[in-house]
């Protein structure tokens, strides 16, 4: 068709477009996040952007030829809960049903790098997930389980590189080498200054860690995903879809730029980056924020640091459900926004999924609502034919349009943060948190005014609400980690133990990679709080600029 | 003269966002928000609303252990003589840990979902008078 | 504790029954060292006093600290976040925090911090630091209550520029370039040696110390030249004279801040001098005729 024609057909619908009677239920026609969006998209759209395909650089439609006629996306399920012995148990259950990969979740004080006798820890014990102390533990945690023979992921940042050292000293004692073990350490330290503030030491020192397990992995365990770089929790902290995907490719890249300044080539550990997402309720946007990320992250990683391998341009990512989009009230609607999100991951090309519970706002999902959630993947990826077709959404005059406008604006926040000095300056001055804080109390202030509905909070509630069983976690395990601990202190070799910790803590002022020391320390049954204590005493601890 | 509020995040977790913007709701309507950050013990939270005479605490906990701190905190306030402060909580709590706080004495626990305008309706009714604070 | 804080709140509401109390109390005792602090958002003011408060303890003193924040022009509201940096000292019983709104009012500040020292000296703390923000005319005022006042900068803001034309320079007796290891530190230091040199020949020159707050590197330099400029304010006779001039200062703010609450009333309620406003079009001679005949009725308690 002439360009003629094609005008006056667009201007022929905008005609009939403006003369219609439209909803005035003052509703926002933006995207959740902002983006303003268009009641109709053309060919007109696409001006600009190029026919790509999948498994060919920049990874726009995803990262294999096949899509998920190769492969499905992994199914994994996040959980820990009690004590090691307790969560054990559940991973023998799990893979004696067929489950071939581990997801680890820590209890607060673990994540907090402190034990569990410590005063601060008191409610806290095994409640948000597993407690581990020592080494003692992380053996009980995987007693029976063949560490070369599955995939483990663990959850944990702060005190990952401990974490990490008590995982390969199980191996070491079943006698699997560590090249046979894989796995996935979140290790994300900067989203935790930027959004779940989950950080002990300042960034600097920080950063010396991430590095270090980094070099040590793609040395020594080089099957291992040394870090999982989290949009997730920046978007759950209250942050926009374009702020999350900003933000957390910056963090990408601040971690490239400090592993290239350690002197470590560019392709030897970028393959072993690996990223993750959120997949909120807006379906499109996140759509599209999955395909511009992929972009993103080739073109940079490309042309700015000259990988050539092509394993380190592609941004291979896990995507969970946006935990923040659920409601407490009538909970069992969580079932439906929870698929509609999953849906989006995966035709978004996601290349691992956790699904929410329909009762984790209330509480660790029991066992019939953590099947429902695993139903629902399966749902997607057997019964609604979506997983048939790569990037099915491809072409699409709205999601390409989406997907370049999202990383129009990503590019316009990191030229932002180049300006304030990078990632780390920027935290110091409280960049992100403003950031994200704005936005946040933005999206309250809409669902005040009813300009975004939620179903059942602000909108189309019931006055008689069912109660959903939940999970209740016996508190009486706390006392018995604490006589766990005080046994490990009394039992281990007092000697070999001090030792240890003197060499981290003169190893820790130096410039020498920790792994080794941590390793060392930690067969020596020095405790998770006592190892995080000696670093402390070298590199301090970070209180952050009052952001409200 | 405004009335003064010590928010605090109990607890280990780090998830600021809902006090943020309790915070920022209650800044907005008047009222003079003292925010003392993440982690805090009952015995710094109580002690920093000594310090700065404030008439209300609140409290924010997402760490599912509100049923070992909060009842803390109250038990701090009566050490220090000081029962007269009123205590509300915000968080994912279940009803019947609800019931068992406000038989405490913490005042309201308000969960996720609540309409910002309805924590502040709930102080200007229980402080009438004293809000604005120029 | 809670007596003193709620002292606090009193002098801080403006509250005519403290008088009798300040009557009593005289003026902070001479060894009660008040320490002004003062700088722009990101300058790392916060991380400073916090350190300041780390080395007095370090050597075995008291401290409280004042940290006046904005309240919103519109709405009277406030978030107070300076206790947040300040976590380490939690439950020492010999530190106290108290955050305080500046809440708009002329002179407002300057009164009820003047007080709150009292207070604090009364009640025994060795040192006061009087922590504002450093972008407006209420950091001039609460100057005037400190004996030294160090003004924080940082490389890379800009502020110095800023600073220099709203005159907030000019209350320095100690520069502070924090965050020291960053880069535009020796920039700052020129900025600040310049406009120290276009100045007029000072007794006093103001010395410029370097801090890393957050390592607690340059604490003990720097409160090396607050000694010093102590030691200056006592040999030249300036310590005594800056306490009669504070006097001079407070009574004048008390003639300002007694009369604007009265004349106000009166200016509700007086339909005379509504109706007066009303001719004049102009607000001259309805306050002269308050001064002249409510006199002695504009001080409180009087009518």
């Amino acid at each position: 068709m002439k360009a003629g024609a094609k005008n006056g057909r667009k201007a022929g619908w905008r005609k009939a477009y403006e003369a219609a009677q439209k909803r005035d239920d003052g509703i926002e026609t933006s995207t959740i996040s902002g983006i303003p969006v268009e009641p109709l998209y053309t060919e007109e759209d696409l001006a600009g952007i190029s026919e790509e395909l999948p498994g060919e650089y920049p990874y726009k439609r995803g990262i294999h030829a096949s899509g998920y006629r190769g492969r499905l996306w992994t199914m994994r399920q996040f959980s820990g809960f009690a004590t090691a012995a307790e969560t054990n148990r559940r991973y023998h259950y799990l893979l004696r049903n067929g489950q071939t990969g581990l997801s680890v979740a820590f209890d607060m004080p673990t994540l907090m790098g402190q034990d569990s006798d410590a005063p601060t820890s008191r409610g806290e014990v095994g409640h948000c997930g597993v407690a581990i102390d020592s080494l003692a533990d992380m053996e009980t945690l995987f007693e029976g389980i063949p560490l070369g023979q599955i995939s483990t992921s663990m959850t944990i940042n702060s005190p990952a590189a401990i974490l990490l050292a008590m995982y390969l000293a199980v191996a070491e004692k079943q006698g699997v080498p560590f090249a046979d073990v894989s796995g996935t350490l979140q290790n994300d330290i900067l989203k935790e200054y930027i959004a779940q503030k989950e950080y002990i030491f300042p960034p600097e020192p920080s950063m010396r860690l991430v590095v270090d397990s980094i070099e040590y992995c793609a040395r020594e365990v080089p099957r291992w995903n040394s870090v999982s770089i989290s949009g997730y929790h920046i978007r759950e902290a209250g942050s926009t879809a374009v702020q999350e995907l900003a933000f957390t490719l910056a963090d990408g890249f601040a971690y490239v730029d400090a592993c290239i300044e350690r002197g470590l080539d560019v392709d030897s550990f970028t393959p072993r980056l690996s990223f993750f997402f959120d997949a909120h309720i807006d379906f499109f946007e996140e759509i599209a924020k999955f395909r511009a990320a992929r972009r993103i992250w080739a073109r940079h990683l490309r042309e700015r640091y000259g990988a050539r391998d092509p394993r380190s341009l592609m941004l291979r990512f896990h995507a969970q459900t946006a935990g923040v989009s659920l409601t407490a009230q009538q909970p069992e609607v969580n079932v439906a926004r929870t698929a509609l999100e999953a849906l989006a991951a995966v035709l978004g090309g996601t290349n691992s999924l956790h699904t929410n519970a329909m009762d984790e706002v209330l509480a660790l999902p029991t066992d019939r609502s953590a099947r429902i959630a695993l139903r629902t993947q399966q749902v997607i990826a057997f019964e609604t034919g979506v997983a048939n077709t790569v990037d099915p959404l491809g072409g699409s005059y709205f999601v390409e349009s989406l997907t370049r406008t999202m990383e129009e604006q990503a590019e316009a926040y990191f030229k932002r943060i180049d300006e304030l000095g990078g990632v780390i300056p920027a935290i110091e001055r409280g960049f992100f948190q403003k950031e994200i804080a704005d936005s946040a109390f933005q999206y309250q202030k809409e669902l005040e005014q009813k300009r975004r509905i939620v179903v059942g909070v602000n909108d189309f509630q019931v006055d008689d609400e069912e109660d959903l069983e939940i999970l209740r976690i016996d508190r009486s395990q706390e006392e018995g980690q604490v006589k766990r601990i005080a046994d490990v202190r009394r039992t281990r070799d007092e000697r070999r133990w001090r030792d240890s910790l003197t060499k981290l803590e003169k190893a820790a002022r130096g410039r020498d990679n920790l792994m080794p020391y941590i390793l060392d320390s930690v067969r020596a049954y020095a405790t998770e709080g006592e190892i995080m204590d000696t670093l402390k005493s070298v590199f301090g601890v970070y209180v952050e600029e009052a952001v409200i | 003269m405004a009335l003064r509020i010590v928010m605090a995040k109990l607890g280990l977790d780090g998830h600021d966002r809902g006090v943020k913007i309790v915070a920022r709701a209650l800044r907005d309507a008047g009222f003079e928000v003292i925010y003392t950050g993440l982690r805090q013990t009952p015995e710094m939270v109580v002690d920093a609303a000594l310090q700065e005479d404030a008439q209300v605490i609140g409290l924010s906990i997402h760490s599912g252990a509100h049923m070992t701190l909060i009842p803390r905190v109250m038990d701090v306030l009566k050490e220090k003589q000081a029962e007269d402060l009123m205590v509300f909580a915000g968080g994912i709590v279940p009803d019947e840990d609800i019931e068992k706080l406000k038989k405490l004495g913490v005042a309201e626990v308000f969960t996720p979902g609540t309409p910002l305008q309805e924590i502040v309706d709930y102080l200007r009714a229980k402080f009438p008078g004293e809000t604005a604070a120029v | 504790m809670r007596a003193l804080a709620r002292a606090i709140s009193l002098v801080e509401r403006r509250d005519p029954s403290t008088r009798e109390l300040f009557e009593t109390l005289g003026e902070p005792r001479p060894e009660t060292e008040i320490l002004g602090l003062t700088g722009a958002p990101g300058t790392g003011k916060s991380t400073l006093a916090d350190a300041l408060v780390a080395w007095h303890r370090a050597h075995g003193e008291s401290v409280a600290v004042i940290a006046c924040d904005p309240n919103s022009p519109f709405t009277g509201g406030a978030i107070f976040g300076d206790r947040i940096r300040m976590q380490r000292h939690a439950l020492d019983p010999d530190v106290f925090i108290r955050s305080m709104g500046a809440r708009g009012h002329l002179g407002g500040l300057a009164l009820a911090s003047r007080e709150a020292v009292r207070l604090l000296s009364a009640y025994g703390f060795d040192r006061v630091i009087l922590e504002t923000v450093g972008v407006g005319q209420s950091e001039l005022e609460v100057a005037g209550v400190a004996d030294t006042t160090l003004l924080v900068l940082a490389p890379g803001l800009g502020d110095g520029v800023q600073m220099i034309k709203a005159g907030i320079m000019e209350i320095a007796d100690v520069f502070v370039v924090n965050k020291a290891d960053q880069p535009g530190y020796e920039r700052t230091v020129l900025e600040i040696r310049s406009m120290l040199n276009m100045g007029p020949k000072l007794p006093w020159k103001p010395p410029i110390v370097a801090t890393v707050a957050s390592r607690g590197e340059g604490i003990d330099e720097l409160m090396e030249a607050v000694a010093r400029h102590r030691a200056f304010l006592v040999s030249s006779g300036r310590m005594e004279a800056r306490r009669l001039e504070r006097l001079k200062d407070e009574a004048a703010d008390l003639v300002g801040e007694w009369s604007r609450k009265a004349a106000r009333r009166l200016l509700e309620d007086d339909d005379d001098l509504a109706g007066r406003l009303e001719a004049d079009k102009a607000p001259y001679g309805a306050a002269e005729s308050i001064l002249k005949e409510e006199g002695a009725r504009l001080v409180p308690g009087q009518q």
